[in-house]
């Protein structure tokens, strides 16, 4: 049997990690990172396009890349490197070999002939219908046939985690609880799970109509099917990208939730509030009541909205409470002040929490507003929402514990530290500009997936303000300026994957993490303050009151429609 | 610590630190009040999306159209009619591929139904630059009851990618002030 499968004691955290395991975190990560490069390097197409100066693309590209951005960005970088986290959380941080293998072989196989699949059905130039692919937009079958295919190895996958947390029970590698980390992980892995049923639900039926199997499909019916997998699955970014902020803080300050209870609570919450989340993309469709779009956009009443709001509590508390334990001790920020804002782990984590909370968290709520909704649907501030979330949120945070995976599951110490430590920052502040800046000119009305604003060749143009065309503008720079930081990430990474000096298991004598020590017991007398942090939660939380009502202000001003 | 199992066994029996404790509260607290929110714009607020919809055919839903088309229209502008219907009236939009079509023209501070329907696929109706922005679905017909309160030319973009002419996809609408016309 494999129970006697190699493994080796990892020298800095002790960890026990398994051959296996291993080779399948390093295959999912790679493939992912690549992904992540042409992807991006599509994004910065998009955003060039859009910058009126510049204009790179003609139309019928700009369609296709655009539709290449979303899959290969959205869908395939991020479920790609989840494999990864899920086998890392579960083998890894279990001391546990993976359960089959040779299925997580299987699903990563399957994964990457349809997102190759797909990707050749985009790029001949018949499947320009964006991720989304709304009926009555036909794309070619292989098109939706990979992401179906994606899919099934994605579940694969899943099924596999699953498989690796029963393992370890049985093998009792572990003792009373699965940690925190592994709990959000398998939060994520559950929701995947409703997800990909929801996908399969729509997606195979329109994979049938595509060669003429199936006659119609109702528009209706294809987007609220069809959000239940696209949002639902936002939902697994960031349940994973939560677990990330947890790991890190861990990792590198040995910090410790403040209380289990209340952190796996709000983990729990997710599961059982979120799937009710694909109204967010239905407020102002028809056919649908206001009493179904009230209760459901809300989560019933913001439970979901609740989790997050929590853990934007403990992950920043937790760490405050391990620098506090060191002594850093002095006024409400010494704690904050001395991170080691040096370390590209911590970094890219904490601009991850801050910029994932402050946009991406709070105009998610607002713009889910059901009567709200009416001044922002489709603009292309729904965009720059879901770039504080998915790329400053989910990317960076993963870009982040990538920094620790190197040497942990590559065993390579990093090349270019100096780029290394800057980059979180370079592509942190791109992304800010990028979602500030569509949401800005959003909120002027400019449309998402629009190739020219000007309509220089429409029959009845419209101009929009000169402010619009500035906002599309500094989106170009900011793009730039994020594009840089992501083309540092993958060479960096790449680099340090293959030419990296290699950190030999054995010349290091096993010490165990002396941050590690810090920490108090939770939940208990001893459980220290922290001050700071609740400071940083009341200004979260009055720029979020004061941005809820500002745009209520802002739909006051529009004509009255009942 | 977070990647370790948890130090007592019994984690759920934990008593919670009270910071946590108290923005646990503050936060549901608020999650109440955004919902009520919701709830209250129903009963006060003057801008909600109307729940009138029906189900109809692109084949009808053009006949319709071109029923007002033929009363009430007032003058053309780039081949497209302009239409003036009375106040109060049933007023009708058509989305397709790639045109919003006709060109209307509304009375400042009147009440209209203003039925919005596709002919073929996914479009998305955008009033600028007051910013309403509505799904237009093929085969289903939606009647929103407005009032335009300012007036001037408005531009109406398409922000649902309907194809290669997306882009081109621009209507107009006039509001104009009382008995009026342009
Ligand atoms: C250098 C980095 C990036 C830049 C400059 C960039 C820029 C853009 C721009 C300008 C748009 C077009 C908005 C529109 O016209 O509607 C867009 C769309 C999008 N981006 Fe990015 N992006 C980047 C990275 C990412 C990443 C890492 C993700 C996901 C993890 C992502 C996900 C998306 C998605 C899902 C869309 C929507 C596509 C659609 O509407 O079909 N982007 N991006
Ligand atoms: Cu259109």
């Amino acid at each position: 049997m494999a129970t006697n499968e190699q493994y080796r004691i990892c020298q800095s955290t002790g960890l026990r990690v398994y051959k296996s395991a291993e080779n399948l975190i390093k295959a999912n990560a790679v493939v992912a990172v690549v992904f992540l490069a042409i992807g991006g390097l599509f994004g910065l197409m998009v955003a060039l396009t859009r910058w009126k100066a510049v204009h790179l693309l003609p139309a019928d590209w700009f369609y296709l890349v655009l539709t290449a951005h979303g899959i290969n960005v959205l869908i395939v970088w991020i479920i790609f490197f989840e494999m990864a986290v899920l086998y890392f959380a579960s083998a890894v941080l279990l001391g546990c070999r993976l359960a089959t293998p040779r299925w997580a072989w299987a699903g990563f196989v399957l994964m990457l002939i349809g997102a190759i699949m797909t990707n050749v059905a985009v790029l001949q130039g018949d499947s320009s219908v964006m991720f989304t692919s709304y009926v009555p937009l036909k794309a070619a079958p292989s098109f939706y046939l990979g992401i179906i295919l994606f899919a099934v190895g994605a579940l694969v996958g899943c099924f596999v985690f699953f498989g690796t947390l029963v393992l370890a029970k049985q093998e009792r590698t572990y003792e009373g609880s699965v940690p925190l980390v592994t709990f959000g992980a398998t939060v994520a892995a559950i929701i995947a799970v409703f997800t990909i049923a929801s996908g399969a639900i729509i997606l195979i039926p329109t994979f049938l109509w595509s060669f003429g199997y199936i006659s119609h499909i109702d528009t209706l019916m294809y987007r609220t099917i069809w959000w239940g997998l696209g949002h639902s699955s936002q939902q697994i970014n960031v349940a994973a990208h939560i677990s990330i902020w947890y790991l890190i803080s861990a990792v590198v300050l040995g910090a410790k939730p403040l209380s289990e209870k209340v952190s796996r609570g709000a983990f729990l919450l997710y599961i059982l509030f979120l799937q009710l989340a694909s109204a967010h993309h239905l407020l102002v469709d028809p056919g649908i009541s206001s009493e179904w779009k009230v209760f459901n956009t809300s989560y019933a009443i913001y439970l979901a909205v609740l989790g997050s709001m929590i853990h934007g509590l403990t992950v920043p508390g937790q760490i405050e409470a391990a620098q506090r334990k060191k002594g850093f001790n002095n006024g409400l920020f010494e704690w904050l002040r001395k991170a080691p804002w040096g370390n590209p782990a911590f970094s890219g984590m904490f601009i991850s929490l801050i910029l994932f909370g402050f946009l991406g968290g709070i105009s998610g709520v607002v713009m889910g507003v059901e009567q709200i909704n009416l001044i922002i649907h489709n603009t292309i501030y729904v965009p720059g929402h879901f770039h504080a979330t998915v790329v400053a949120g989910t990317t960076l945070a993963f870009m982040a514990v990538t920094y620790l995976l190197v040497p942990l599951i590559f065993q390579r110490e990093l090349v270019l530290p100096g780029w290394a430590k800057v980059q979180p920052y370079v592509f942190g502040i791109g992304v800010a500009g990028i979602s500030l800046f569509m949401m800005g000119a959003g909120t002027l009305g400019v449309p998402r997936r629009h190739w020219d604003i000007s309509q220089a060749d429409a029959i009845l143009p419209y101009d929009f303000p000169g402010a619009a065309n500035l906002m599309m503008g500094l989106n170009g720079l900011s793009a730039l300026l994020a594009g840089v930081g992501g083309i540092m990430f993958v060479v960096v990474v790449v680099g340090s994957i293959l030419f990296g000096k290699k950190i030999e298991s054995s010349s290091e004598v096993a010490k165990t993490d002396p941050a590690a020590e810090v920490a108090t017991k939770y939940g208990s007398e001893e459980h220290p303050s922290v001050p700071g942090t609740l400071v940083l939660v009341a200004v979260f939380f009055i720029s979020f009151v004061l941005y809820y009502y500002v745009n209520w202000k802002y739909l006051a001003e529009i004509w009255p429609l009942r | 610590m977070s990647v370790t199992p948890p130090q007592q066994k019994v984690w759920w029996n934990e008593p919670v630190p009270k910071s946590e404790l108290i923005w646990v509260i503050v936060a549901f607290i608020w999650g109440l009040i955004m919902f009520f929110m919701m709830v209250y714009w129903h009963a006060y607020g003057e801008q909600n999306l109307s729940n009138e919809s029906y189900r109809i055919t692109a084949e009808d839903y053009s006949a319709k159209t071109e029923a007002m088309v033929e009363k009430y229209t007032v003058r053309e502008e780039s081949g497209y009619p302009v239409v003036h219907p009375p106040p109060g009236s049933d007023v009708y939009l058509i989305a397709r591929l790639w045109q919003w079509w006709p060109i209307l023209e509304l009375e400042k501070g009147q009440t209209y139904r203003l039925h919005l329907s596709s002919l073929d696929w996914l479009h998305g109706f955008s009033l600028q630059p007051v910013n309403i922005n509505v799904q237009v679905h093929p085969d289903y017909e939606m009647v929103i009851t407005t009032t335009p309160d300012v007036a001037g030319e408005y531009g109406i973009v398409c922000n649902e990618y309907c194809g290669i002419g997306h882009h081109q996809m621009l209507g107009r609408l006039y509001v104009v002030d009382n008995g009026e016309s342009k």
